[in-house]
């Protein structure tokens, strides 16, 4: 009894704070952003314009949550909710710091890549939907950008594990005492990296919104709260990512003097600042050359990765 | 690839740099006298309307945002009845200054203009007449235009012969 | 047709013009100031400069003015040669050397001949530090502006005034720099064409005064292609509103009809549009007053007026087939009168009749101005027909170019020609009452009586063709001038005859169809033009409609329920006892009109019919020739087109079939279905599914401002255009961007020309027709084979015998005055005369009565008084009273009446 409501708790803080941070998120972007571009961002709205985010959600609160007359309305409405789904899905195996983690599933990795997998389904659903030409050109971007990636994410991450010999996120982090995995691991840390923001369909890597060419891409017919969670669902991706880069390659909760979960959240946000440096810094490819890197260079690369790593570590042993 | 490191690397060193924006409106902005903000209509240096009704605005305006209607008093000086602006519409563009003849019509440094209902956008001519010259204080069209009009007659503007006298049989 | 090089490029031109007209009907942008189509090459300007090369190896060539240079076979000139650009830069910059620096306040900016050509010379800056000459302006009157400093001393006024229009009272004084065109004194210029100095003017010194009350720029004004409804010539108008008034009319170029000039009339009268007395809501008798009320309450009352048989509808010879039709529908054939003074019906149909058998045509105005010998019976045509007589005016040089082809001067060579002719004329023959203002140029007058006047036709007839009827009892002197004017008639190649119901005698038009029917039968080609009085009387009288005479008998008999009257104030056309009794006999009056008339002020209901500005519709001039004018702007309030109101009317009165009538074509298919004569209607414009390249044609130009501003003072959110169901013309500068169809051309305007000059790009070539044929169909030619077995018509009347105690009157017209609309026209108003009674000098001394006395004229049982004007020239017996001047009493003419001492 004691420990169900352990594990609600756990849940729901769990939920809870990944929630904050993705939606206090928007507000750090914005000002690092800003920042980067010599500017202020949004600084009149409370301290340090912190109450942003909080203006931004109530007025998606109050927006009109249209439903347009030509969409397929039951499919338009459950696309941002699988997103969300989805993404939450995958923090219930990750593990903040010893004991911190809602279930440490021994197949954890190949859980998150499993929900991953299911989050194009939001994507392509919102933009069929839509039935919208720029909505459906989104839609089909994403799927293909995101299936291509997502071949050699999961082959990025196979180094990882056969170093750790475990799927489970404690063993993986409990395997990086000695060293992190990034300084073995460093071209399947890069390989995860650069898939990790195609996944998450992140800048440079945009190319699903592509606002310059496709007005606002899969979810331009979106409005209100269920824009609000196509939009916080991408944020809760970053905060995945950034999670699982800290997990699988920077010993996760491990370092010295600190409380572990602090660790953990340091290493987590360095990872968030870079992705927002990286959309502060980088311009879009081109959609043709994304795919030509996706199979002609990312893919080899993985495979080449995991084959010598499979082979020293069969030699070790 | 090193391209977007260093890329990456020149951005981060933003951080560091000082910030361009203004906080406005805490902060005012110092902007030329020749910037391109409200519209106004002076007057000439003896203090009489300016604007002759000329229409060449009207016709430069390229959202159509003027519109006036010419009239003259009884000594034959022409001035607009009403000239309107309708600010919602305007772009601040500056042709109609280019293209008024008689440094009539001058846009200001202010842009201060706002309003919570576009109707109290458009400006009527009591709205747009300054009381002194604006930017070009010392020049008066009637002063050079061939035209009679009160208090001047015809061969007294500037560069004028005096009317000819049809009558003489001088060479 | 003769091969030029004009650049190097060969051109096919006709021979008969100089190089100038060659290269702008070939389209060259070539500047030029003291030429014009209608007066012809003097070279005073040195404007139109080219270069001439003897041949193809000439490369240094020499510049000779175009103007000035006959077309001739292989004939080489260059435009672009840098020497002549410089050349003509040079000529502009010194004709700009003393104009003022006032084109921003200048009526002309916009729109002015000597800013184009100024651009198109290339001068931009001046370097002229000297003092201006500068000139004292006159007070030209109420309708031309004088402003002389602008002046470039081209000398197109004086030739067109004094030369082309036969005025005395313009010339040019002085001399050297100083050379000033103006009048002796101020004062109102006399001729009726001076309206026209504002257009032939390249530059601002005459400019329209009516204008400048209310002025807009050219660019600003909505236009639309229109009919002038001041007489029944149908010139081609283009009026031009702004802020929902009407700001000025211009010509509208047609090659048969008006061509580059109007009457003053014709120009001025506009402002009766925007009258204090007009109509603009639906007016409803209550209390004794009439009081304006809801479109919706003034059909309810129609609803229950209607629904009672024993409606009569009487319509008006002043507005459009469309509208009469429609009242016709509304009350039926049979009980649709024609709005119209009973003889002027009787004599339009026998006008109509003798056109329509032969054998001989009517002309046009174009045409008109090309006979070269003409008879006027009975018509001061100055004052009724007004452009006719300028058209005349024209005809008397025909016969004087032989004077010219036989010295081998061109005929474009105006001064030259004019030089070699001297006071030489061509024949005109006038016959009238009195005085008429062509009398200047005619070769003889003959003045009598109305009787005499038609004695002299049938005199004419039978000197002619001894076949024709004998004039029995004719005085020695009459048969002389009868045999001068046969003899002229019969050795002219195109002579004509002019005649009209002015006089109200049949027997005039009788004599004149004889005159017409004699040469015929001697194989010349005659014309036979009559004037009609009002812009659609004769589209009325085609309609078939019943005389006025009738509805007033039934309405005495006590039949009638009700009476719609269509813009027409019946005052007008019969005498006041008589009108009032009619509208009396009528339970219920309804009258639709755009000004509140007497008349109107009598009806029960008044409806707001649109003036020729705010509607659409067909008319038919004098010629026979329908022509659909176009509605200018959409007017404020419940002011709609007359036929719109009676199709309201016929929907109230439960007339399912007025459904149908929705638009003005419509109405023209129903129109042509049910009257044969007038079917061709349809084709007097393309209907309102035309469309040029996809879209609608602009009626306001491309340049047209304040769109986003003119409506935000009422409402900040701009309204949209308002759709025109009615044609194919847009309210809107959006749409073809280039040339419509001729009858759809509210404007002319082309890239560098923006005075009314760019009509030059509109015609197939200079001065000729408007570039796929000139708009209007013709309703009426002769029956095919009537040449040679025409009959001869009516009997002469017996002589006119003077009477001791009466006069005998007849009516006398007045441009400004006569005219119903234009007396609301305050310029118009101005110089409308005071009434008065004409008789002779000679009659006058034997009453006793002295210029301006006041004296008491019982005539036709009614009586009024006037002041006398005393006319030298009327013959003995005779006496004058003006028709429809303001203050006179309609009264039927011509009629013995007594005039006494007051």
């Amino acid at each position: 009894m004691r420990e169900t409501i352990i594990h609600i708790v756990t849940v729901l803080v769990v939920l809870f704070v990944v929630l904050n941070i993705a939606a206090g998120l928007i507000w750090v972007e914005r000002r690092l952003l800003a920042l980067w571009q010599d500017r202020y961002g949004p600084n009149r709205v409370g301290p340090f314009g912190l109450l942003q985010v909080a203006a931004d959600t109530i007025k998606l609160f109050f927006k009109e949550d249209w439903v347009p007359p030509f969409a397929d309305k039951w499919v338009f409405i459950l696309a941002p909710g699988i997103v969300m789904l989805t993404v939450l899905m995958s923090f219930t195996v990750l593990t903040f710091a010893p004991g911190i983690a809602i279930a440490d599933l021994n197949i954890g990795l190949l859980f998150v890549l499993a929900m991953s997998s299911l989050g194009v389904y939001s994507v392509v659903l919102g933009g069929w939907a839509s039935d919208n030409k720029y909505a459906l050109l989104g839609g089909l971007r994403a799927a293909a950008q995101m299936l291509s990636y997502e071949v050699f994410m999961g082959l990025s991450l196979m180094g990882v594990v056969l170093m750790a010999g475990s799927f489970s996120m404690s063993a993986i982090v409990e395997a990086q005492r000695k060293m992190w995995f990034v300084v073995p691991q460093f071209l399947g840390f890069v390989l995860f990296l650069i898939a990790g923001v195609a996944e998450t369909r992140r800048l440079p890597f945009d190319i699903p919104e592509a606002e310059s060419e496709l007005v606002a891409g899969f979810h331009s017919e979106y409005s209100g709260m269920k824009f609000g969670m196509f939009f916080v669902g991408e944020y809760v991706g970053v905060v995945l990512i950034s999670a699982l880069i800290s997990i699988l390659f920077f010993g996760g909760w491990l370092g010295p003097v600190l409380p572990p979960i602090v660790w953990f959240l340091i290493k987590m946000f360095f990872f968030i600042g870079f992705f927002i440096l990286l959309r502060a810094a980088l311009p879009r490819p081109r959609f043709d050359q994304l795919m030509d890197w996706g199979w002609k260079l990312m893919l080899p690369l993985a495979l080449a990765n995991l084959l010598v790593t499979g082979a020293i570590v069969l030699a070790v042993r | 690839m090193l391209s977007v490191i260093r890329t990456l690397w020149h951005i981060f060193l933003h951080a560091f740099h000082p910030r361009v924006t203004v906080q406005y409106p805490d902060e005012k902005p110092y902007l030329a006298p020749r910037y391109r903000g409200r519209i106004i209509l002076s007057r000439d240096p003896d203090g009489g309307e300016r604007c002759v009704a000329c229409y060449l605005c009207a016709v430069a305006c390229p959202v159509d945002c003027i519109s006036l209607q010419a009239t003259e008093d009884e000594t034959g000086r022409r001035y607009p009845e009403f000239f309107r602006i309708n600010f919602s519409r305007c772009i601040f563009c500056g042709y109609c200054e280019e293209a008024c003849p008689t440094y009539a019509i001058q846009l200001t440094p202010d842009f201060e203009i706002c309003e919570y209902n576009r109707q109290n956008l458009v400006y009527e001519k009591e709205d747009l007449l300054i009381s002194g010259p604006g930017k070009y204080p010392d020049y008066s069209f009637w002063r050079v235009a061939g035209v009679e009009i009160g208090g001047k007659g015809k061969g007294e503007s500037e560069r004028e012969d005096p009317p000819a006298d049809l009558r003489s049989l001088m060479p | 047709m003769t091969k030029v090089y004009v650049d190097n490029r060969p051109f096919e031109v006709r021979p008969d013009q100089c190089m100038l007209q060659a290269c702008l009907t070939l389209g060259f942008d070539l500047p030029y100031f003291c030429w014009h189509p209608a007066l012809g090459s003097v070279g005073a300007c040195r404007q139109c400069a080219v270069k001439q090369y003897k041949d193809e190896n000439d490369k240094k060539g020499r510049i000779v003015m175009s103007c000035m240079t006959p077309v001739a076979e292989g004939l080489r000139i260059s435009i672009h040669d840098p020497e002549v650009v410089a050349f003509r830069a040079a000529i502009i910059e010194g004709l700009m050397e003393s104009h003022p620096h006032d084109c921003p306040v200048c009526d002309e900016g916009g729109e002015c001949h000597l800013q184009d050509m100024t651009v198109m010379t290339g001068h931009n800056y001046r370097r002229y530090r000297f003092n201006k000459r500068t000139f004292r302006n006159q007070d030209l009157g109420p309708f031309v502006n004088h402003e002389m400093n602008r002046c470039i001393q081209c000398y197109r006024c004086v030739r067109y005034y004094r030369e082309y229009a036969g005025g005395r009272d313009l010339k040019e004084f002085s001399m050297r720099n100083q050379v000033y065109f103006g009048r002796y004194e101020d004062g109102t210029l006399e001729n009726e064409f001076a309206g026209n100095l504002v257009e032939i003017c390249p530059t601002g010194v005459f400019t329209d005064k009516t204008l400048k009350r209310h002025y807009t720029r050219k660019w600003d004004l909505q236009f639309a292609p229109s009919i002038c409804v001041h007489c029944g010539l149908g010139c081609n108008t283009s009026p031009g509103e702004r802020y929902g008034s009407l700001r000025r009319i211009v010509n509208r170029y047609h090659g048969e009809l008006n061509g580059y000039f109007l009457c003053d009339r014709g120009r001025f009268s506009y402002e009766f549009v925007n009258s204090e007395r007009r109509v603009r809501q639906p007016l409803l008798r209550q209390d004794n007053g009439l009081r304006p009320t809801s479109k919706a309450a003034v059909l309810d009352r129609l609803k229950s007026i209607l629904a009672f048989g024993k409606v009569l509808g009487i319509g008006s010879p002043r507005a459009s087939l469309e509208a009469n039709f429609a009242l016709r529908a509304l009350v039926g054939a049979e009980r649709f009168f024609a709005g119209t003074a009973p003889a002027e019906q009787r004599l339009t149909s026998l006008m109509l009749q003798i056109l329509r058998e032969g054998p001989a045509r009517t002309p046009s105005l174009h045409e008109i101005e090309l006979s070269d010998a003409v008879l006027i019976l009975g018509e001061d045509v100055t004052q009724t027909a007004p452009r006719m007589a300028l058209a005349l005016r024209q005809s008397v040089r025909q016969q004087t170019f032989q004077i010219a082809e036989k010295l081998k001067i061109p005929l474009w060579l105006d001064h030259a020609v004019r030089e070699a002719v001297q006071e030489e004329k061509g024949p005109l023959f006038i016959a009238a009452p009195y005085v008429t203002r062509l009398d200047d140029v005619a070769r003889e007058t003959y003045r009598a009586a109305p009787q005499e006047i038609a004695r002299l036709g049938f005199a004419v007839a039978h000197a002619l063709d001894g076949s024709a009827p004998e004039v029995a009892g004719l005085s020695e002197e009459l048969r002389n001038l009868a045999g001068r004017v046969a003899q002229a008639l019969r050795d002219a190649k195109r002579p004509l005859v002019v005649s009209g119901p002015s006089l109200n005698s049949e027997s005039v038009i009788y004599a004149a169809a004889n005159v017409a029917s004699a040469l015929c039968r001697a194989g010349k080609p005659a014309g036979l033009s009559f004037t009609t009085p009002e812009c659609n009387s004769v589209g009325l009288n085609l309609m078939g409609a019943r005389p006025l005479a009738e509805a007033m008998e039934a309405a005495q008999k006590g039949e009638v329920e009700a009476l719609v009257i269509l813009e027409n104030d019946l005052y007008r056309r019969a005498p006041r006892q008589q009108v009032d009794a009619l509208l009396k006999g009528a339970k219920h009056v309804i009258v639709l009109d755009s000004l509140l008339t007497p008349t109107a002020s009598q009806a029960e209901i008044v409806l707001p019919a649109g003036t020729f500005a705010e509607s659409d519709g067909t008319l038919v001039n004098n010629e026979g020739r329908a022509q659909r004018f176009f509605q200018v702007f959409v007017p404020q309030g419940d002011i709609r087109e007359s036929w719109r109101w009676l199709r309201e009317m016929m929907i109230a009165a439960g007339r399912r079939e007025a459904a149908a009538l929705e638009t003005l074509d419509h109405v023209d298919e129903a129109l042509a279905q049910a009257l044969p004569a007038l079917a061709a209607v349809t084709k007097a414009a393309p209907s309102a599914s035309f469309r040029e390249a996809g879209a609608k044609i602009p009626r306001a130009p491309h340049r047209y401002s304040g769109r986003t501003a003119m409506h935000a003072n009422i409402n900040v959110s701009e309204p949209k255009p308002p759709d025109d169901p009615d044609s194919p013309l847009s309210f809107s500068m959006e749409g073809y961007p280039d040339q419509p169809p001729s009858p759809l051309i509210p404007f002319f305007w082309s890239p560098a020309w923006n005075s009314i000059q760019a009509v030059n790009k509109f015609q197939e070539e200079i001065a000729g027709p408007l570039r796929g044929g000139d708009p209007g169909v013709r309703l009426i030619e002769p029956t095919p084979g009537s040449e040679a077995n025409g009959a001869y018509r009516g009997a002469p009347p017996e002589a006119f015998s003077v009477r001791e105690e009466e006069r005998f009157f007849v009516p006398l017209y007045h441009i400004f005055g006569s005219e119903e609309l234009s007396q609301q026209a305050p310029a118009v108003a101005e110089l409308i005369p005071k009434p008065y009674i004409a008789i002779a000098t000679e009659d006058a001394a034997r009453l006793q009565l002295k210029e301006g006395d006041e004296a008491e004229v019982r005539l036709n049982g009614s009586t009024q008084r006037l002041a006398i004007r005393l006319r030298e020239e009327m013959p003995k017996g005779l006496a004058g009273l003006p028709v429809g001047l303001p203050g006179v009493e309609t009264v039927e003419l011509p009629a013995w009446g007594k005039i006494t001492r007051v």
